[in-house]
């Protein structure tokens, strides 16, 4: 009788390692964007709906990325050299970006 | 003022001394430079008024090719101090900090400090990066008559001179260049409406105000307005700083030139895939790092154009 409530815990336990992981990556895709030689890329990206897009900077010079509209959708942090930013893209629609460090970088997320 | 002093074509010269190891002086008459190679007895009889030029020092970067950047600041600041043509005071044309980091700035601001001459400064990109340029404002043009609350532009006269310190770096957009934006070009045109045109105008600003490469973003789109304004004076110097390299270019009676960085070089438009910094040779730095020196005489020639490298 001791035991189980320890095995209700454990059974418990098991239902949330089980169930929880599988329900979160159902839910969440990644994409990455990578920001080499002062450009985006890829420069366009389609993604599912909900899918997170991480922005990760292998240059040695810092970059933003800030949609285009004005004003802007999303606006990260200052990315310095491997820093990353990431946003999960809910709606469909087509999300222009841009660095705002140098304007002439853009980029495109299309979700479907 | 004489009827002399009213004549557009009575000539003023710049005299802009760029080095790197050896110098260079760039004489600009009515907007028309000649470099030629400076030695100390000529930059000891080299007379008017003199200031220094330092761009680009990017405190806070520490990576190939350079893990210290406030050691070349001090080099340039100290470089400045030694020079035989005593500059009265120094242009700090932006990107004084890579990431706008208020401990960036404090040690800038005490290196720059270091050289006892007063320092007008403009913000690079790379200083606004935070609050819209908030704590580079304050810090760096305290007690500055701003064109425009928070437009970090503003001008002033010293030495004969009319200095411009314009803002291009504010609010860029996708796929643009450097940027003016409409309330600074109208506070530009009414600034510069009730000046002589033999007033000599000296402009600063972080990014080129002509296009050197659009394809890198090197460039102010909305810089013909403001050449526009420039126009009808007979002696107009522009320098810019951002692409940390020498260049040079005359229009008319407008002279441009940009500065090197106190921190990497960067590479000639185009010949490399990005503008990234350039990779040296250790012992190399220093020759592609520098500051520039310009003074103002009076001269009564125009002086043609010479072609001279600008270092060994």
């Amino acid at each position: 009788m001791r035991m189980r409530p320890v095995t209700r815990r454990g059974a418990a336990g098991l239902l949330v390692s089980l169930f929880a992981p599988a329900a979160f990556a159902v839910e969440e895709k990644t994409a990455m964007v990578s920001i080499d030689n002062f450009t985006f890329k890829p420069a366009r990206l389609t993604v599912d709906k909900g899918t997170r897009v991480n922005f990760v900077n292998h240059d040695d010079i810092p970059h933003l990325v800030v949609g285009s509209t004005s004003p802007p959708l999303f606006k990260s942090e200052v990315l310095d050299t491997h820093d990353s930013f990431a946003r999960v893209f809910d709606k469909s629609g087509s999300y222009p970006y841009f660095c705002s460090l140098h304007p002439h970088m853009q980029g495109v997320i299309v979700v479907k | 003022m004489s009827d002399t002093e009213h004549d557009p074509s009575r000539r003023h010269a710049l005299s802009c001394m760029l080095w790197a190891g050896s110098a260079v002086i760039w004489t600009v008459s009515g907007g028309i430079p000649r470099g030629r190679m400076l030695n100390q007895a000529e930059a000891a009889t080299a007379a008017g008024f003199n200031f220094a030029q330092i761009s680009d020092s990017h405190i806070g970067f520490a990576r190939d090719p350079n893990m210290d950047t406030p050691g070349t600041l001090q080099a340039a600041i100290d470089q400045v101090r030694a020079s035989p043509l005593r500059p009265a005071m120094i242009l700090h044309t932006g990107d004084v900090s890579h990431l706008s980091k208020p401990s960036e700035f404090d040690t800038a601001e005490k290196i720059n400090a270091s050289g006892g001459l007063d320092v007008h400064y403009v913000p690079g990109e790379h200083d606004v990066l935070v609050e819209e340029g908030r704590g580079f404002i304050e810090r760096f043009q305290k007690g500055v008559k701003q064109g425009a609350p928070g437009g970090a532009f503003y001008s002033f006269d010293q030495g004969g001179v009319h200095f411009v310190g314009l803002n291009n770096v504010g609010n860029l957009a996708a796929g643009g260049m450097g940027r003016l934006g409409e309330a600074q070009l109208v506070w530009l045109e009414k600034d510069l409406k009730g000046l002589a045109a033999s007033q000599p105008i000296v402009v600063f600003a972080h990014i080129p105000l002509w296009t050197v490469y659009a394809e890198w973003g090197w460039g102010t789109e909305d810089a013909v307005r403001a050449l526009t304004a420039l126009k009808r004076f007979g002696s107009v110097t522009v320098l810019n700083g951002h692409i940390h390299q020498v260049m040079q270019k005359v229009e008319g009676h407008v002279a441009f030139h940009t500065a090197r960085s106190t921190a990497f070089p960067q590479p000639a438009p185009g010949t490399a895939p990005s503008a990234g910094p350039m990779k040296v040779e250790p012992g190399r730095l220093r020759a592609m790092l520098g500051t520039a020196s310009v003074s103002m005489v009076p001269t009564g020639t125009t002086l043609a154009i010479i072609d001279t490298p600008l270092g060994a």
